[in-house]
């Protein structure tokens, strides 16, 4: 199914990232894409289950949270680096890439999503501590 | 023994809350009162020291390793001054002094500086370059507003005491009876948590703001609307909020990243910019970005009357240039133009696009902070560092550019030195290399 | 440090030296009687006088950086990169704060005050002057707005609005008292102005009148070292000197506390406008002048137009507002709570333009027709009316009519004929120029130590490379312009900081303010108000209010015992 997906800031990642960004709970408020119940109910998924988000700079398989208000269409990712590996690099000379309004296909999918390690391994550099 | 810290400032975003009470008790943060969630877990777990970066480390055969400060230190300036045109990026989450030195660092090594404005509202500056800046600060619209709009912003989860002190909630010498006196709207393409306390919500399309802008434009400045929709908004709701803008006394106009990072970027901001000077033709009515990092505002103060711009410099030329797009950070890494990088309590391996990251990962990265990041942990030099406002002062520029001087209410961990000191023992170093 | 200066034509007129060949005598940062053993610096055949003092220049804080931020083209210009002595630099009517220090210190100038210091934003001004070296350093903290100063003033409660102003210098680090548009900034909190001294501030039981009067009498009661630094009401309205005539009047009825002014009328160009529109725009300043000549409680600075793109920035909100809706150009805004409501818009002064031709010769004439140069500062209002950088083609202006005919020739016609600068002859001598440069800045400021050269002044030297006995400024305006755009030598606290025009060594100079003590239990009194006002209307709390001295360099108190009790 087709979104546009928007990355930004909640509450909880922000607390959570106070917290420490290699903790637990870190990945947990950031590892989500939050959806509008209506369109969970068409992709048939329920809080909790797991989807694969993809756009046309990578794909990622997170949780799905219930959003807090409608937002029929839109998918929303906690600013962090699992939403920023699905964006695109193109500033248009402003200096600011398209953190937001970015066609996703989103699909359920039974998967594991990708701790810290495992995301900055999906990069080049294979040495992380 | 408790010790109570009053008035303490809260280094956490651009709300710079500077009420907050901290009870210290055997040199560590036992209790936090008046801040937000956040604000209070940033003062707690400063001393929770096991989630601290507490030693220097270097990067040896692929591994960090513990060494000494003198000898990060030592890496640290090998590798800037080594650089043909370093990237010195982050700043927005430490005091200007700090700032000041990163400056001075970046001008003789002839790099890049730049800060997170420029994943924020660089836009929004881009925007004040073409159309200037109709402003106040908060105490104007505490005082005064009786029309507050939040477009693109969503202050409960970015700014949680953004209402409550400044602009809703709080009684003001014009507004004695607070929220009552004062209509709340909210902008945005989500039902927000905001957006769920408005008066009126409108939810705009995603990536067509400018287009709303626009259509209000032409709707204040008595146009009729030739469509039923724009947008998708009704033509009604567009003219009732145009008349809800002209009528009220004092209006006030916050934006968030909902305009800054959305197709048309730097346009929507011009255009809001633009909206707002026509209202005064009518009524008073300002403007104000809603800035995150508790000093992102800092260091575009510091850098413009250092500098002459207020974010992305280039110092190559021996002298500050300035040309977003090409000076910005993420673009000087996508097009792969820097060759080191320094990293200044900041994040971008989590915060940057994929494309930027992978670049970053090519060259050595210096990273100095507080925690263990993304960015700390592919680092290959990393220096631990205090906390600016919890255990060194400093200063700091509140998001209406008021200045608060940080407080210091507890020690830092043993051996760690504030962001000035580890910067000033750097470009000293980088002195003697350069010569 | 010891240091003698020889032979060169010393200009001293607060001592009475007038191109003496004398030799200057310095020793620990002062001048003194002699001295043995010293470095001599051979001065022979160039013209020496005390460093120069700036009295009114937007160099510092919060509108000066919302102008840097909103005009990056204005930073293109006069780049330079890093030397070994100086950082890089750049701006021309915005500079950078290392630029602004360098390029006042390239020009003999040792001493600068920035024009106004908004209270909540006074960290930043000072963050600011910490970063211009070269210079001592000071800031006049607006008080024409403040809702508390308002209150106690509507209320008859002179000694609380003494006590209160007192404590506002010392938590700013503010030195003087401004005010600017009185009444009328606060006015703009809802989009109005004030238009005359009668009219009522919105909300607030008070005229401007009553508030001018007021701060007039606050600062004699505390008898402050300068006297209130006024930027009235209607700044820039065609027709405004009848405004300001008013506004003189009113020191009428105030005594002095100390052998000053009692108010320093600033940028009083932008003050002297007759006419009724702006087609018969015309210029007011023998009026201005002539009530200047008839007092001797009032000064002025110049406010000195030059021809050129500009900045103009004033805690004026209305005027800003209204000068951008008059270009179309784009227009920053600052409402600051409870204190004051500062703009921005750029600003092009064309030759081709009637307005601005008369505007140049206004200042000019204001220069000429004030009869005595104590009563006279050069000023261009830096950036409003030009930036400082032209001050050496004021001077030149000011020494010849024949340079200002050269231009007066090539303006709009309406610079002839709705002034009567054509018609002044008038020259000034080198006397003149130390007295409208630092002389009269240093007295109006009750800065003993100074603009002279006296045993005791502080040695602040400015040596230029121009022979006053072989010179003739009427005729040679042109080397006068270039001697004063470069020192052959400026000495700042006993050590040479500028040779031949270039910056040698960097020095960071000292911040002054003012400490003014009152009665204790009024100063009790009065901070239960203050504090209330920031529980319930200020967005900061009061702990966090004050400047800390960590803020200023060298931070040095002049102690007032005003004896407000």
């Amino acid at each position: 199914m087709r979104f546009t997906l928007i990355t930004g800031r909640t509450v909880a990642q922000g607390d959570a990232m106070e917290k420490g960004k290699t903790e637990e709970e870190f990945m947990k408020a950031c590892a989500i894409v939050e959806l509008d119940p209506e369109d969970m109910e068409k992709l048939g998924v329920r809080e909790g289950d797991t989807v694969k988000v993809k756009t046309s700079e990578g794909e990622l398989v997170l949780w799905v949270r219930k959003a807090p208000g409608e937002q029929p269409g839109v998918a929303f990712i906690p600013m962090g680096p699992w939403a920023n590996y699905l964006i695109g690099g193109d500033t248009e000379a402003t200096g600011m890439p398209p953190y937001k309004v970015v066609d996703a296909e989103i699909t359920p999918e039974r998967g594991k999503v990708p701790s810290l390690e495992e995301l900055l391994r999906l990069y080049t550099r294979e040495e992380v501590r | 023994m408790r010790v109570t810290h009053r008035d303490v400032v809260c280094s956490f975003c651009g709300t710079l809350c500077d009420d907050i009470e901290v009870d210290v008790e055997d040199g560590r943060i036992a209790e936090v009162r008046h801040a937000c969630r956040i604000g209070t877990t940033k003062f707690l777990s400063a001393s929770r020291h096991e989630h601290r970066l507490l030693k220097p480390m270097v990067r040896e055969n692929g591994r960090l390793k513990e060494v000494s400060l003198e000898e990060a230190v030592e890496r640290a300036a090998e590798i800037l001054a080594g650089a043909q045109r370093p990237l010195l990026y982050g700043w927005s989450s430490t005091s200007c002094e700090a700032q000041s030195v990163g400056i001075e660092l970046a001008e003789v090594l002839g790099g890049v500086i730049d800060n997170t404005s420029t994943v924020c509202h660089g836009p929004s500056t881009i925007a004040v370059h073409e159309a200037g800046f109709i402003s106040c600060t908060l105490g104007e619209v505490k005082n005064r507003a009786d029309l507050v709009i939040y477009w693109g912003a969503n202050p409960m989860h970015a700014h949680p005491r953004h209402l409550s002190r400044y602009s809703i909630y709080p009684r003001g010498y014009f507004r004695e009876r607070g929220h009552q006196d004062r209509t709340l709207v909210v902008v945005d393409v989500r039902r927000t948590d905001t957006a769920r306390l408005a008066q009126k919500f409108v939810r705009v399309q995603p990536g067509r703001d400018y287009e709303l802008i626009s259509a209000l434009r032409a709707v204040v400045n008595g146009r009729k609307l030739p469509m039923d929709e724009v947008a998708g908004v009704s033509r009604e709701d567009i003219e009732e909020l145009a008349e809800m803008m002209k009528s009220c006394s004092f209006g006030v106009l916050f934006f968030g990243m909902g305009l800054t990072q959305s197709p048309g970027r730097h346009r929507n901001i011009d255009n809001a910019i633009c909206l707002v000077r026509d209202l005064n033709t009518y009524t008073k009515f300002v403007i104000m970005p809603m800035r995150g990092h508790y000093n992102v505002v800092g260091f575009s103060e510091v850098l413009s009357w250092q500098a002459g711009f207020p974010f992305a410099v280039d110092f190559s030329k021996g002298y500050a240039w300035y040309n977003p797009g090409e000076t910005t950070a993420n673009d000087v890494l996508q097009r792969g133009e820097c060759d080191a990088m320094l990293v200044v309590a900041s994040d971008p391996v989590s915060n940057f696009p994929k494309p930027s990251v992978e670049n970053m990962l090519k060259m050595p990265i210096v990273a100095i902070d507080v925690h263990p990041t993304p960015t700390t942990m592919v680092a290959d030099v990393v220096i631990p560092a205090a906390i600016a406002g919890i255990e060194v002062e400093g200063t700091a520029y509140r998001m209406d550019v008021v200045p608060l001087r940080l407080r210091k209410v507890v020690e830092p961990p043993e051996g760690v030195l504030s962001d000035v000191e580890v910067l000033q023992r750097i470009l000293e170093r980088v002195k003697e290399i350069k010569g | 440090m010891k240091l003698v200066l020889k032979n060169g034509y010393v200009y001293d007129p607060a001592n009475g030296v007038n191109g003496e060949k004398m030799d200057i005598f310095i020793e620990n940062g002062k001048i003194v009687e002699e001295v043995s053993g010293a470095k001599e610096i051979d001065c022979s055949g160039m013209l020496v006088m005390p460093g120069g003092v700036e009295i009114h220049s937007h160099i510092a804080g919060g509108k000066v950086n919302t102008a840097r931020l909103m005009r990056p083209e204005d930073h293109l210009r006069n780049v330079a990169p890093r030397t070994s002595v100086t950082r890089s630099v750049c701006g021309y009517s915005t500079p950078s704060t290392f630029l602004t220090g360098y390029a006042y210190s390239k020009m003999g100038y040792t001493t600068a005050f920035t024009a106004a210091l908004p209270p909540l934003m006074a960290r930043h001004t000072h963050e600011e002057l910490h970063d211009i070296p070269m210079l001592d350093k000071g800031a006049l903290t607006v008080m024409g707005n403040n809702w508390l100063i308002m209150h106690y003033l509507s209320e008859g409660r002179i000694e609380h609005a003494c006590a209160y102003a007192a404590w506002l210098l010392r938590a700013t680090k503010g030195y003087a008292i401004k005010a600017v548009n009185p009444g009328g900034s606060e006015a703009w909190g809802w989009g109005r102005d004030v238009r005359s001294l009668d009219d009522r501030v919105p909300h607030f039981d008070i005229t401007p009148r009553e508030i001018i009067r007021g701060l007039m009498e606050i600062n004699e009661r505390l008898s402050l070292p300068h006297s209130v630094h006024l930027h009235p009401n209607n700044l820039g309205r065609v027709g405004n000197f009848t405004t300001t005539l008013e506004t003189l009047e009113l020191t009428r009825d105030v005594k002095p506390s100390r052998e000053r002014q009692v108010l320093q009328l600033t940028h009083a160009q932008f003050h002297s406008y007759g006419g009724d529109s702006w087609r018969n725009f015309s210029s007011e300043a023998e009026s201005i002048a002539k009530a200047v000549n008839s007092s001797d409680r009032l000064v002025l600075d110049m406010g000195q137009v030059v021809f050129g793109d500009t900045t103009t920035m004033t805690a004026d909100g209305p005027m800003e507002y209204y000068l951008s809706s008059l270009t179309g150009l784009k227009w920053a805004n600052k409402d600051i709570e409870l204190e004051t409501a500062p703009g921005v818009t750029p600003f092009v002064y064309s030759e081709k333009s009637p307005v601005s031709g008369v505007q140049w010769a206004i200042g000019l004439e204001l220069a000429l027709l004030v009869e005595s140069p104590e009563k006279v500062m050069l000023t261009t209002d830096h950036p409003n009316g030009a930036p400082f950088f032209t001050y050496p083609k004021i001077v030149a202006w000011l020494m010849s009519a024949k340079s200002r005919e050269e231009v007066l020739e090539r303006l709009h016609r309406a610079a002839q004929k709705n002034t009567v600068l054509g018609s002044i002859d008038r020259e000034y001598g080198w006397s003149e120029i130390c007295w409208v440069t630092r002389t009269a800045q240093a007295r109006s400021l009750g800065l003993e130590s100074k603009g002279h050269l006296g045993v005791g002044a502080d040695a602040d030297v400015a040596v230029y490379r121009i022979d006053p006995e072989s010179t003739d400024p009427a005729r040679d305006y042109e080397a006068v312009e270039r001697a004063f755009s470069a020192t052959a030598l400026t000495v700042k606290g006993g050590e040479v900081v500028v040779r031949d025009g270039e910056v040698v060594k960097v020095v960071s100079g000292r911040t002054l303010y003012v400490d003014a003590g009152v009665g204790e239990e009024l100063e009790r009194e009065v901070l239960k108000d203050v504090d209330y006002y920031f529980k319930r209307f200020y967005t900061v709390n009061l702990a966090n209010y004050p400047v800390q001295e960590v803020y200023l360099t060298s931070p040095e108190a002049v102690k007032v015992d005003s004896g407000v009790r």
